[in-house]
């Protein structure tokens, strides 16, 4: 294993780190305003968020990826001649692979979202109008912490699995950990080396997310009584 | 208009064929991985570390590295070795059929195994004790009481499991074989309609995706039948 190769798959890990990062901000966005439609009490509004989440969530990412990226881009391109634009546009993977992944688990996440606002107690917001609260108040100070707070193991579940997702998003040339360990691994004619590499990689920023989520939760859930079965 | 579905009308029988694919390397992972996970979850509600720790080391390995990581590994990473190209494994190894099937079901029984063990840990008290008092052995109570319980609870859980393979298996596509997605990716540079045949893939997993969820919520009707709520 020579170090050049060796460098490249850990310099790589940047931007699987990165592509993870903005695709979850993107998600919890679109999470939140999914959860938001799909609790809504206007009827379009609530069947379109339903929607959005029952699809997404019947198709492959790898699928949604490709559909994306390179259908997409052959969308715009046709789109853009039929209104006359002859240069060929051409969308970056980077932005394309966060959208996608952000719009996958935006739909995933706007489950996580609405089944923590459905699972907090009735009597909190009562408790909060009894008070004489504004419903804007009652929204900001009781059932937004405790969703954000009820949400956070559906969150912390989500963000596993999306960073192994990103793996996928090699298929499109973008140079992450997958993208290096298959390239250095065809170079060097030891394949088993570098994927191996990269699955240690991966193992690692997993393992080090668990300890770090386990450390969110304990925070967010101070002066909640544990229960112990 | 400027969709052109007249293309994948033509070429539907092949995505047919891809459905069939993708339901064969969906059906052979899941079993393998199912009787496969069942030992491995027996080992993780073990009180001895020698049974427990290696069980939990394969799960998070497995839970905590991509399948596109296993998937390769297998199928491009064992090549490497002079000595598994010498052996008898080859014929099989160098087949991406075989390869993706094995990296499947690798996949899959870590996933099945840490929901049956929970499954197994939630059992009620209260079914165990019965065992034991109708003087069931330890290997009589697992048969007869402990796994029948925790597999039909594992249901819910479980069909969550087998929609995520279905989905997985599309990365069969990148080692060559012709599911749903390998199709797309045939079609869509034959004819340069990139949209219309993801698309297309995409409308077939969804289809697939509603179908399973059917056939679990069938399979918890009539397994979960005495866990619902009593309606008089």
């Amino acid at each position: 294993m020579s170090g050049g190769y060796w460098l490249t798959i850990v310099e790589g890990s940047w931007l699987t780190l990165s592509l993870a990062l903005c695709s979850m901000a993107l998600a919890v966005v679109l999470g939140l305003a999914g959860a938001g439609a799909r609790l809504s009490p206007l009827r379009p509004l609530a069947w379109l968020g339903e929607a959005y989440a029952t699809v997404i969530r019947g198709i492959p990412e790898l699928v949604m990826i490709l559909l994306v990226y390179f259908g997409g881009q052959d969308l715009v391109n046709r789109a853009a001649a039929l209104i006359g634009h002859e240069d060929y546009v051409d969308i970056d993977p980077f932005a394309a692979g966060v959208a996608t992944l952000g719009f996958i688990f935006g739909a995933y996440l706007s489950e996580t979202f609405r089944g923590a606002f459905l699972s907090i107690p009735k009597g909190q917001a009562e408790a909060g109008f009894a008070y004489g609260m504004s419903r804007w108040q009652v929204f900001r100070r009781i059932l937004w912490p405790e969703t954000v707070r009820l949400s956070i193991p559906g969150i912390a579940n989500n963000w596993l699995v999306l960073i192994k997702s990103t793996a996928l998003v090699s298929v499109l040339g973008l140079p992450d950990i997958m993208f290096h360990a298959k390239q250095a691994g065809d170079a060097t004619r030891q394949p088993f080396t570098y994927l191996l590499l990269a699955g240690v990689l991966y193992l690692a920023i997993t393992s080090v997310s668990l300890l770090a989520l386990r450390v969110i939760e304990k925070r967010f859930s101070l002066g909640v009584r544990e229960v112990r079965l | 208009m400027i969709l052109d579905f007249s293309v994948i009308w033509e070429n539907l029988p092949q995505f047919l064929h891809g459905v069939r694919v993708t339901l064969q390397l969906l059906l052979i992972s899941l079993a393998v991985g199912f009787v496969w996970s069942v030992p491995l979850a027996l080992m993780r509600v073990s009180g001895s570390p020698w049974l427990n720790l290696p069980a939990w080391f394969y799960t998070y390995v497995i839970r905590g590295t991509p399948m596109l990581v296993q998937l390769f590994l297998i199928y491009y990473g064992v090549a490497q070795f002079e000595a598994v190209r010498a052996s008898l494994f080859w014929p099989w190894l160098s087949d991406a059929t075989f390869c993706a099937c094995l990296a499947f079901a690798i996949n899959t029984s870590g996933y099945t195994a840490e929901i049956i063990a929970g499954c197994l840990k939630t059992t009620p008290p209260g079914e165990i004790e019965a065992a034991r008092a109708a003087g069931m052995s330890r290997l009589q109570m697992y048969r007869r009481i402990l796994l029948p319980s925790a597999l039909r609870r594992a249901l819910p859980q479980y069909s969550n499991e087998v929609v995520m393979m279905l989905h997985a298996t599309s990365m069969a596509s990148l080692v060559t074989l012709a599911d749903i997605t390998g199709v797309a990716r045939t079609i869509s540079a034959q004819y340069f309609l990139p949209f219309e045949a993801y698309l297309t893939a995409g409308a077939f997993y969804l289809v697939l995706t509603f179908l399973l969820l059917q056939l679990f919520k069938a399979a918890e009707r009539r397994w979960l039948a005495h866990l619902r709520p009593q309606r008089r």
